[in-house]
Formats: C-alpha cells, structure tokens, sequence
C-alpha cells in the first residue's frame, strides 16, 4: 500500500496533467503516451493551477465527485467540498484522502472547494 | 536587512459558537463569553489536519511574491497537534509546496510558540548566509477534552512566514524567556492536553510574556510608545487584554490582531494571526511588537518595523474578511468534524 501511495504523491498534491505538443490536448491523470498521437506525440508534465468549472457532479457515499474543467481543456475527476451546482466555479485545495487504518499511514491530495 | 518577506493565513470555514457547547454541558453561556471574552471557535472540515491547513498557509505565502518554490531552503512546521507522532509534516508541507528535496527542514513543538521559534531559526538561518528564504508555519487543530474549560477556545488555524532579505516587515530584534514551568502539558499517547487551571496565568503566560517583552525594551532601547501595534499569544481574549496593559499598551494598539474572539486559540498560529491581521493594515515605519507564549514555559518577543515595500505588496483577501465566511454547525457535526465519532 505505502509504495503505491508514495508514487502518486506527486500527482495528488498538485494538478500536475500531461500535455502533448503534437495535438495539444491535455489529459489527467498523467499519461506517457498521447492516445490521438500514439508514438509521435511528445509528451510533458505540466502544473494545472486555474480555477476550474464543475461541469458535472455526483455524490458517492455522501462525498461529491465533480467532472471538473480548466481552462486548457484538461477535465479531470475530484472530489468537491462544499455546495456546487453545474457550472460552480471551483480551485483546489489540500485535503486529507484517508487513512490506512489508526496506525497506517494517512493520505493527502487535492480536492476542490467552491469559490465564494 | 532580514525580515518578513511574505505572510499566508488559512482559517476553516466552520465555526461553533460558545453558547452550543454551554448548551451540550448546561453552563452559563454569557459568563463563559464574559469571562473568556471569546465567542466563537473554527472548526476545521472532517479532511482536514495540521499539514493541510499549514498547506494553504504556505501557498497563500509564496503566491503572495514573485519567488521560485525552490529558493526556500529551509521548512519549519510548529504544531502541537501534527498528525504523526514520527514522520514530519514540513516534508508533507515542502512536498505539496513544490520547495524541491534540498532543504532543511523539522517539525517544532513548543505548545503555542513553535512557530515564532521556527522564525527565530529562520531568521539565523538567513543571517548565517545558509539560506536565501526560509518558511516558519504555525498551524493547529487545537485539542481539548470535551467538557474541559480549553473545549469553548481550542480553535484550528494556520499561518506562513515566509522570511529573508529585502523584507516587507524588518525583523529589528528578538529576544526569548524560557523556564520550566509546567502550566499545560500532554504526556505521550494521551489525546487532550491537561493544565494547571489559574496557574497557566500569573506564573506562565504573564511572567513570560511581560520578561521577553521587557527584556526585548531594555536591550534595544524601545518603549511601549515606539510601537504602534502590539500583539501577544491569545488563549483567549482577556489574557492579551491584561498583559498589553501591564506593558503599557492600550485596546486600539491591541484591537487588530484579536482574532482569538472570532476564531479561538490557534495554538501555534495564534499570535501570527493576529500580526498578520496587523500586517494586512500597517503602514510603512510603524513598528509592531509580538510576543508569543508556549506552555511548558517560554515567550519568543520581536520588534518588527514595516517598511516601503508593503506598499506594493498583494494584502487580500485580509485576515479579517476572511473570517467573515464561515458555516456555523452543531455540537454533533462538531464532534464528527474533529474525528472524535467515525
């Protein structure tokens, strides 16, 4: 569990997505290689730090999950804290995800909260 | 010239007033708000700790100037509530803040004064010439054992300092008291803090407070009409009251950074707030003193000069507006929101 964790800890504390130069689509969570382009896409990181729209949203377990669009086009699927609606205009903001039981360790990433 | 180059707060939007807390432990809520002179408390949401609050803070800070992540070479996390016992938030907090992997870091406790000393080392720090930024983060989630008196102030908050050269606030001096005085304590694997009731005030947060301040005076020369703001620890809001005016120092140079009314005790963010709610409306040349004070025991005292550049540095959204958006909840979800039921 802990390695898994650890792996992703980059791309769960910030929004970092991948941009292909070649078509210039962006895609969350990362990719290594383009899906339009396949091999002759160039593929980089690249830190999303806008605010975002939720475009739509649906609450799982009493937890709101948000398909949440940027201004470059990168959606991505988040977690939501607070009263949204379609169209309610989110930024991110640093949360616990969970934990790996009382004495396992406890993750962190990003999830969004409406702007007021 | 060494100082605060950039100041970040994060409050939580939740708030529990004192009269739903009186309600659950059939007290009188109006003494309790008289005596205390606090109304209110922030409650942080069920995701959030000690790291992510301190996250916020930090971000806030560095998006404030026009400075690299990279270029903070030292992390300070001052916390009496991190969420592990081994295994530092500041590496959470440097990670998340994109800081790189070379820099110094550790997490400090010293009850409610752990970040004002996080500065001091900061302050060193940047002076020896080993870094050209440091960042001190004060961040808890205060704890108190429901029914205990701590319960109506234990607040959540969090501020970043970030401090170097070419500052928007000159640290002019610092000076600290420490002693062995054991007003407040929590012993390992316990989960509330116990203290010694009318104890933790004359022999801890007076006798520390009044010594640094004093000392701070003495040694470099200021009196209480050098300072135009002054800012001491708030475990609640008639402490700062009393000890600003055994210094010398009437409500409107105090009035500012009482944050504690609104927010409660922040622990290790509490003074910072309140000088960073200062810092959201000082002028070039004013001079603010703060002091802060940790249980067990010490104060950390500092005269801080604003200078030209906070004239040109991004203020908003201030402290005090932040405070104003706030959701109140119950006793219930206040319990859920602290974790005390799963």
């Amino acid at each position: 569990m802990v390695p898994r964790i650890w792996r992703r800890i980059r791309y769960r504390y910030n929004v970092i997505a991948s941009y292909c130069e070649s078509c210039g689509s962006y895609y969350y969570p990362q990719r290594e290689i383009c899906p339009k382009c396949r091999r002759r896409g160039i593929v980089k990181e690249v830190e999303i730090n806008d605010e975002g729209t939720v475009l739509s949203y649906t609450v799982v377990n009493g937890r709101k999950i948000a398909l949440i669009e940027f201004k470059n086009g990168t959606r991505m699927l988040a977690e939501v804290c607070g009263d949204i609606e379609i169209g309610s205009r989110v930024k991110k903001a640093f949360r616990r995800y969970g934990e790996d039981g009382e004495a396992g360790i406890i993750y962190y990433g990003t999830k969004f909260v409406p702007i007021i | 010239m060494i100082g605060i180059v950039s100041y970040g707060t994060y409050i939580p939007k939740f708030r529990i007033k004192v009269e739903e807390i009186a309600r659950i432990w059939n007290e009188d809520a109006n003494a309790i708000k008289q005596n205390l002179g606090v109304f209110e408390k922030a409650v942080p949401d069920v995701d959030e700790d000690t790291a992510t609050m301190a996250v916020e803070a930090g971000r806030e800070a560095i998006s404030r100037v026009r400075i690299r992540p990279e270029k903070i070479g030292a992390v300070f996390v001052g916390s009496e509530s991190h969420p592990y016992a081994v295994k530092p938030t500041a590496t959470i907090v440097g990670e998340a803040l994109g800081i790189g992997n070379y820099y110094f870091s550790a997490d400090l406790e010293f009850a409610c004064k752990a970040a004002t000393a996080g500065i001091q080392i900061c302050y060193a720090m940047v002076k020896a010439g080993m870094i050209e930024y440091g960042l001190s983060i004060g961040s808890d989630v205060a704890q108190a054992r429901p029914g205990d008196a701590l319960e109506y102030t234990a607040g959540a908050g969090a501020v970043a300092i970030l401090v170097g050269k070419d500052p928007i606030a000159e640290i002019e001096a610092t000076v600290s008291y420490t002693s062995d005085t054991p007003d407040f304590w929590r012993r390992d694997l316990q989960p509330y803090p116990s203290h010694g009731g009318r104890f933790t005030g004359s022999p801890a947060y007076f006798r520390h407070i009044v010594s640094a301040a004093k000392k701070l005076m003495e040694d470099f020369g200021y009196s209480a009409k050098d300072f135009d703001f002054a800012v001491f620890h708030q475990p609640n809001a008639k402490f700062p009251q009393r000890v600003a005016s055994m210094l010398g120092f009437n409500e409107e140079k105090i009035a500012d950074g009482m944050l504690v009314k609104v927010v409660g005790n922040t622990y290790s963010a509490s003074s910072l707030l309140g000088l960073c709610g200062i810092l959201d409306k000082a002028m070039p040349d004013q001079r603010i003193l703060l002091v802060s004070f940790g249980s067990g025991a010490g104060s950390d005292a500092f005269a801080i000069r604003v200078t030209e550049k906070i004239l040109d540095y991004p203020r908003n959204r201030r402290v005090w507006d932040k405070v104003k958006n706030c959701v109140y909840i119950d006793y219930a979800l206040y319990l859920k929101h602290r974790r005390m039921i799963k």
